[in-house]
């Protein structure tokens, strides 16, 4: 989607085709960018082009806000767009528990969570 | 929209996501929540703002019309990622009533939240307590031995804050890991038994 002078317009990826608000998106949700995200050439949104360099390894929203020194929110809608423009994969923890409880409240994930933390 | 591709999930990358889960560190102003941070994260902790427009009507403002400020709120996070598909977020974030409306945000999904308190300002950590305890968010309280606590004012604490007897509370020292380790370890282990008990 581009305006006539070929820059792309925000404001309308920013309320088409996603599939959830913006706030739902969780702070360590974990973003990496997609195959498309590297290989589509620099974005001409530096912001853009900087989390899409970033999260080549998986960083969470609160890590792309903090590295790119950007308040959170502005963070989740450029994560939201670049997701939706499949740029960038989000994985949220809450979604992928859907209709089962959360990661949180999963025995066995508090298990591993603390197994971890007693081997460090 | 020529950019979207339908092959989002195609290419080098691993099969499955990593699970991210985190872990909220709270309490007053300089009690240690970003040393506590520290001393476990594999990064420096990183630090990130949310920009509220808070609505507040002033009551010397005879027009009554709310006016708007724009405060920003801080946190200090770490990572530490505890296997290839398991990632651990400790986010640190003072507990204010200012801040409550960013706190939803932090705590959605939490394991749950590690309560540090200085002894010497008790009440520091109230609004805390009343925060994870009306929510239902397992917690521990921690004490950080600024001054050394002796072990037995730690149940002279768990009175002044009238904190339950099935809440954990463990004496700390913020700056090393290993005592760090266990506070955490004890929130986890809470955790569980409170889903065991259900
Ligand atoms: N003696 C001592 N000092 C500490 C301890 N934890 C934190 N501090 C110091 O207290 C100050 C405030 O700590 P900080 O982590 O920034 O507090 P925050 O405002 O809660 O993030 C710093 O100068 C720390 O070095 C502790 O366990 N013992
Ligand atoms: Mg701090």
């Amino acid at each position: 989607m581009a305006a006539p002078d070929g820059r792309r317009v925000r404001p309308y990826l920013a309320t088409r085709g996603r599939t959830r608000p913006v706030q739902d998106i969780a702070i360590e949700a974990l973003v990496s960018t997609t195959k498309n995200g590297r290989t589509n050439g620099s974005d001409p949104e530096p912001e853009r082009e900087r989390i899409l360099r970033l999260c080549h390894s998986p960083r969470s929203v609160a890590e792309v806000a903090a590295i790119v020194s950007m308040p959170l929110g502005v963070a989740r809608v450029l994560v939201a767009d670049l997701e939706t423009e499949g740029l960038v994969r989000v994985a949220d923890p809450h979604a992928a528990f859907a209709g089962s409880e959360e990661p949180a409240r999963n025995l066995s994930v508090l298990e591993r969570v603390r197994d971890g933390l007693r081997r460090l | 929209m020529a950019f979207v591709d339908s092959e989002v999930s195609g290419g080098t990358q691993a099969d499955q996501d990593a699970l991210s889960v985190k872990i909220v560190v709270a309490g007053g102003f300089g009690v240690g929540k970003t040393t506590f941070v520290g001393a476990v994260s594999e990064i420096e902790p990183l630090r990130t703002e949310a920009l509220m427009t808070e609505a507040s009507t002033s009551v010397d403002d005879l027009s009554m019309l709310p006016e708007k400020r724009t405060t920003t709120v801080a946190m200090d996070f770490g990572r530490i990622t505890l296997a290839d598909d398991l990632v651990l977020y400790l986010f640190g974030t003072p507990g204010q009533n200012r801040f409550w409306f960013m706190w939803d945000d932090i705590t959605r999904g939490a394991i749950g939240a590690v309560v540090l308190v200085d002894t010497r300002r008790l009440a520091d950590c109230f609004g805390a307590i009343d925060y994870v305890e009306q929510r239902g968010i397992p917690f521990v309280v921690a004490l950080n031995a600024f001054n050394g606590v002796q072990e037995h004012d730690v149940e002279d604490v768990r009175d002044a804050l009238q904190v339950g007897p099935e809440v954990p509370f463990v004496v700390t020292d913020a700056r090393e890991r290993e005592s760090v380790k266990v506070v955490l370890v004890t929130l986890v282990e809470h955790a569980m038994s409170l889903i065991q008990q259900t």
